[in-house]
């Protein structure tokens, strides 16, 4: 049911190894050009952000592993320009001609780039769902943890936290839902919340007794206890 | 085959990175899907204008405003914007306070989310593998490799970004940093210590 991304609390990854807080953003110029050629692609209107996150997690397990980060993201772009049909399979192994005259009108220019990053994407809209759930009360979050609109589809519950004791810590309001956005499935929204799990709720051997750890979650991904 | 090239068309670009990236950048531009002195000025915001300077503006000033302080608490999307830091990636945010009981740490153990118009771009180590494993099940032994030893009392919540609200850590005020100006204060905040990471630089002259 899981996807490589999904790695929260897997062991045998070894030490992290922290940068200076001085070191360049962007470790390679390719790096600074990934990023931006993604974030240009994203003003096409083609996708939203959970197609695209949808997109890195469906690259095969294999390359997944092997990628460093922004290899991910380039490689995924460029699957989703052909699935979305902006390029084709011709236009990236270099045989491709195709005439693309009104989608290049909502090319990102340089002197909009300021606006558009200035303005975001909130994902908070008006529901039709009343939270369920009010603050302190206990939940169990499914199990498993699955998109159960589409087979394999994306979530944003972890397997870490599946079928997992939790209690309401805050009510954020209503948010777009990842697992049918990401599928052009509408965005469904519904209420999230900020639910927090003790740590021994999650793990065999917790560090210490009073530790826990908040996920936001969506009200479809938790049930009363 | 090692690629099935209906589901990755990716393996139809040069494989060297730099070199992928460069391809797809010059089908798109003759096709004037991507424009690249747009990709310039990404580039430049991201390098030059947005990260941690804002955030440490922001912790700076709840350190020297208890009003400031509670509005963050209130509603901290609306208390940053105020301040002129709002946009992608930090639509939702919240602000979380660490205390001598309770010290907050903040992950995407699912990809990379991070508050951009408070800390920009996130660095290597906060989208590498062994970090979006580990912090949410031994936030002690992560914080040990930052250099990071917390009170035997002090417990962690470790905040795990699955949704779009971005969590921003305040670290708490250092010992000796009495009557410094909000300037002199936003220069101890580091970005690790606004991610839960670190901690915040004594003043200078601090025992």
């Amino acid at each position: 049911m899981t996807r490589v991304h999904d790695m929260g609390g897997r062991f045998g990854d070894g030490p992290v190894v922290p940068e200076r807080e001085d070191a360049p953003v962007f470790a390679e110029d390719w790096h600074a050009r990934v990023l931006a050629v993604t974030l240009a692609c994203g003003s096409l209107g083609k996708w939203n952000i959970d197609i695209s996150r949808h997109a890195r997690e469906c690259l095969s397990p294999q390359d997944y592993a092997r990628f460093s980060y922004y290899e991910k993201w380039i490689a995924a772009l460029a699957d989703l320009l052909v699935k979305t049909g902006v390029l084709s399979v011709g236009d990236l192994s270099g045989s491709g001609d195709s005439d693309l005259r009104e989608l290049a009108a909502k090319a990102l220019r340089a002197d909009s780039v300021a606006g558009v990053l200035a303005s975001g994407g909130p994902a908070d809209r008006p529901s039709p769902l009343a939270p369920r759930f009010t603050k302190g009360q206990a939940v169990r979050t499914l199990r498993p943890a699955a998109n159960r609109l589409v087979e394999g589809g994306h979530t944003r519950l972890p397997v870490y936290a599946q079928g997992a004791l939790g209690y309401i810590l805050r009510l954020h309001g209503a948010h777009v839902l990842p697992d049918s956005n990401a599928h052009g499935l509408g965005e469904a929204p519904e209420p999230l919340y900020a639910v927090v799990f003790h740590a021994s709720a999650l793990w065999a051997a917790p560090e210490h007794p009073e530790d826990d750890v908040v996920l936001d979650l969506w009200q479809s991904y938790l049930e009363p206890v | 085959m090692p690629h099935d090239h209906s589901d990755h068309p990716h393996a139809l670009l040069p494989p060297d990175p730099a070199l992928r990236v460069k391809a797809l950048e010059t089908i798109l531009t003759r096709k004037g899907l991507i424009d690249p002195a747009a990709l310039d000025e990404i580039i430049d915001t991201y390098q030059n204008r947005i990260g941690p300077r804002n955030g440490a503006q922001v912790v700076a000033r709840a350190w020297s405003d208890p009003g400031f302080r509670a509005a963050l608490q209130e509603d901290a999307t609306a208390a940053v914007s105020e301040m002129g830091f709002y946009g992608r990636q930090g639509e939702h945010m919240v602000v979380v306070e660490n205390t001598p009981s309770q010290h907050n740490m903040v992950v995407c153990t699912l990809c990379s989310c991070y508050p951009w118009p408070l800390l920009g771009i996130p660095p290597g180590w906060y989208k590498s593998d062994a970090y979006r494993a580990r912090a949410v099940r031994a936030p002690r032994k992560v914080l040990a490799e930052f250099g990071v030893t917390l009170l035997p009392e002090t417990s962690v919540r470790v905040w795990d970004s699955t949704a779009e609200i971005r969590y921003l850590v305040l670290p708490m005020r250092p010992e000796g940093s009495d009557g410094l100006s909000e300037q002199a204060l936003a220069a101890l905040v580091t970005r690790d210590s606004m991610i839960g990471t670190g901690l915040p630089r004594a003043p200078e002259g601090a025992p």
